[in-house]
């Protein structure tokens, strides 16, 4: 990343600001030095500030915090075909997105301290914005041996998952879940039940005009049912990374009910696209879990405003055309969402469902809360990862010209509102529109 | 085919499925049909519709009879026909389809008939070419010149297909077969039940405009067609349904079934069958069966598709 000190003082003046912290909304603005907050609210203003302050005048702007990204992948090390660290951070920062947390399933997988601290060098040396490693769960992901927990955590790891790899053995989840709350660590888990996941779309009559196979929701809902059955009887900490179910809502509902200290996730593109965006074989909307009828969409939108989901992600995943221009059965699943990630929410805010605090909550304190990172605020001491934007403004998402290495987006040729005009991590500019 | 009549029209540029088709389009290829079968029962089977015409067969799953017939459609209507099969085995799936479209594309032919093991290959395939596509099947998806063959069937058999009832049995789960038909038949206002064990029916069939059964005995009640599927090997033998026999016994078209459908109902298949497995031989072979004549259809329901897509060719 960026030397985060020796840079001038930054203000954000003149602008509408939302700490979905506090669900507050301000006049005012923003003054930051050395990376952190001095001072957010409706006294900072462009006489307010010192003079050596770089100052923008943000003529009425939404300023936010950054957003936190719980799921992307980013190519290193081992796919840097499909992405690196400098062109995922590039698409990030485009996108309002100020800190990632990486995925652990690259090659090799992210389950020795040594990849940590390549990561962290790679993400301080070519990063614009900040990555977080997460660490595998079980070595190699492949679900037999839990990973390191405590020598990744001291490496800098702060999560552990085997991203696309549902854990199949109860007994390794048991394990993982109870020796990880000895150490205070996340579980972030993506609950598939394999040999019911062997379609390619969601099951239903849709599939079955397309004549593709398809995925119940079940295949989700059976696996973390058990899931919740083991966080209960272990204490643990557990972070469902997508839900894409009315089944997996209640689930989740009745576990935080009980007290259990479990959290979840769902991915834009759930909150965003359906099942019948697919069309005719659209590949860029092939994706895991798979998109789902429109009722299920609004509920899971429903899940977001009343906070039983607690964060939205990219779900991030680049992919090569020579792996999506294929027929909708072969192709690759995942989409890029990086940099249309604010723009795709804000959707969402534009249509009445969800209120702007509501989705920037989901999109950075919550993350924020969950991870332990002082992000997620506009709060003085909190680091100064700042965000701003019109919320009206519109445009029409171009996949050519997407920062990441691969242009898999299903929302090409969209029409979206809301582009990103500035993204500033540690108090400095990480992007800044044309 | 005969030059005197008036020309229906077919305002589509490929043949992609049945679904998209309006009753008139359908009804207007089965016209046709007509006519080519007369053609195809003559000496002279040889026209010069297609002359000058290029029509390559590109199957990327072996199919002995449905690539013969359309080879054997192309060259009476008088086309210069070229049989590619590229085995699945020998290329690595998927990977060369773009790949072998753009190929193809570049020598110009008229006319492409895909067969693909996957739903949607044949769309993709369509989007990279400027010639005219025929989907020859694309994995459980639509199998649209079967379809029209079995309505030719019916409809000349039973000289209507408006108000029949048609029972279509078997793995109606992989079917692009049984797919094609419950689109094409609904259209043309049959009746159109599936009867098959739930196993073997896909997610929401209900609503897709047909009455499912899982017994068979009450499926074929006042049937007026049965039209038995394939059961592919790999599916009898605890997959999808426990045993061969068991199969046979529940779902299975024997004598004693048949008496239960229409005393005048026609067995179809769209081949190839597995005796003794959805069929037995007697039934297959027997004077209820239209399972042969199927096959003479089918050449010309391809003749009439040929020749329908090649008058919107450009100079066609």
């Amino acid at each position: 990343m960026m030397p985060f000190n020796a840079h001038a003082p930054i203000a954000l003046v003149n602008a509408r600001l939302i700490d979905p912290a506090k669900g507050v909304e301000t006049r005012g603005g923003v003054f930051a030095r050395d990376g952190f907050i001095v001072a957010a609210g409706g006294d900072v203003g462009a006489q307010s500030v010192p003079s050596d302050a770089q100052i923008f005048d943000c003529a009425g702007d939404v300023v936010a915090p950054g957003l936190i990204d719980m799921q992307a992948f980013v190519g290193e090390p081992g796919a840097e075909s499909r992405e690196t660290i400098a062109t995922a951070t590039a698409a990030a920062a485009a996108g309002g997105v100020t800190t990632i947390l990486a995925r652990p399933d690259t090659n090799p997988p992210v389950d020795d301290p040594a990849v940590v601290d390549f990561l962290k060098r790679r993400a301080r040396d070519t990063g614009r914005v900040r990555v977080l490693p997460m660490a595998a769960l079980t070595r190699g992901c492949e679900g037999r041996e839990i990973a390191e927990f405590g020598l990744l955590l001291e490496a800098g790891a702060v999560a552990f998952g085997d991203a696309g790899r549902s854990l199949r053995n109860a007994q390794v989840m048991r394990r993982a879940l109870s020796y990880a709350r000895d150490f205070g660590a996340l579980i972030v888990h993506f609950a598939e039940d394999r040999d019911l996941a062997g379609g390619v779309m969601n099951e239903g009559e849709f599939a079955s005009r397309l004549g593709l196979s398809g995925v119940p929701a079940e295949a989700e809902s059976i696996v973390l049912e058990r899931d919740m059955r083991l966080v209960a009887l272990t204490g643990g900490r557990y972070h469902a990374a997508l839900v894409s179910s009315e089944q997996s809502l209640e689930i989740v509902a009745a576990a935080k009910k009980a007290g259990s200290r479990v959290t979840c996730g769902v991915s834009i593109n759930h909150l965003t696209l359906n099942e019948n965006d697919i069309g005719d074989y659209r590949t860029f909307l092939k994706l895991r879990p798979p998109l789902r009828r429109e009722e299920t969409r609004r509920a899971l939108v429903d899940a977001v405003a009343s906070g039983l989901i607690d964060v939205v992600v990219s779900d991030h995943d680049p992919q090569d055309v020579e792996t999506k221009r294929l027929p909708f059965g072969e192709a690759d699943f995942g989409a890029v969402g990086l940099e249309t990630m604010l723009a795709a929410g804000l959707r969402l805010v534009h249509s009445g469902d969800i209120g702007l605090p509501q989705l920037l909550r989901a999109m950075s304190t919550r993350p924020a809360e969950i991870l332990g990172l002082p992000q997620g605020r506009l709060a003085p001491g909190a680091p100064a990862d700042l965000i701003r934007f019109d919320p009206d403004e519109p445009f029409v998402v171009d996949r050519e010209t997407l920062h990441s290495r691969c242009k898999n987006s299903p929302f090409d040729e969209a029409r979206m509102q809301g582009r990103v005009k500035l993204t500033v991590v540690a108090g400095a500019v990480a992007y800044e529109a044309a | 085919m005969s030059q005197a009549a008036p020309r229906p029209s077919f305002p589509h540029r490929h043949l992609l499925g049945i679904e998209g088709l309006s009753r008139p389009d359908i009804e207007a290829l089965l016209d046709l049909a007509d006519e080519a079968v007369d053609i195809s029962r003559q000496v002279e089977k040889k026209r010069s519709t297609l002359r000058g015409r290029t029509q390559i067969n590109l199957f990327f799953e072996a199919s002995t009879r449905t690539q013969s017939s359309f080879e054997l459609a192309g060259k009476r209507l008088g086309a210069d026909v070229m049989n590619m099969s590229v085995a699945n085995s020998s290329v690595k799936k998927g990977e060369t389809l773009i790949d072998t479209a753009m190929t193809l594309n570049a020598m110009r032919p008229d006319m492409i008939v895909v067969r693909h093991s996957q739903a949607g290959a044949v769309h993709l395939l369509a989007r990279k070419v400027d010639c005219s596509v025929i989907n020859a099947g694309d994995g459980a998806h639509e199998h649209p010149t079967q379809a029209l063959l079995d309505a030719l069937t019916i409809r000349r058999n039973k000289g209507r297909i408006e108000g029949l009832v048609v029972a279509i049995c078997g793995d109606i789960l992989h079917s692009r077969v049984a797919r094609s038909n419950i689109i094409l038949l609904s259209a043309l206002g049959a009746r159109v039940r599936v009867i098959a064990p739930t196993t073997l029916l896909p997610a929401g069939i209900d609503r897709m405009g047909v009455e499912v059964f899982r017994d068979m005995r009450a499926g074929l009640k006042d049937a007026d067609i049965v039209m038995m599927l394939r059961l592919q090997r790999e599916r009898m033998n605890g997959a999808f349904v426990p045993s061969v026999r068991e199969y046979f016994r529940f779902f299975g078209l024997d004598g004693e079934k048949l008496k239960l459908a229409n005393p005048g109902a026609l067995v179809m298949h769209p081949g190839p069958m597995n005796r003794g497995v959805e069929i037995d031989s007697e039934i297959a072979d027997g004077p209820q069966s239209l399972i042969r004549e199927q096959v003479e259809m089918g050449v010309a329901v391809r003749m009439a598709v040929l020749e329908a897509l090649a008058r919107n060719l450009p100079n066609g």
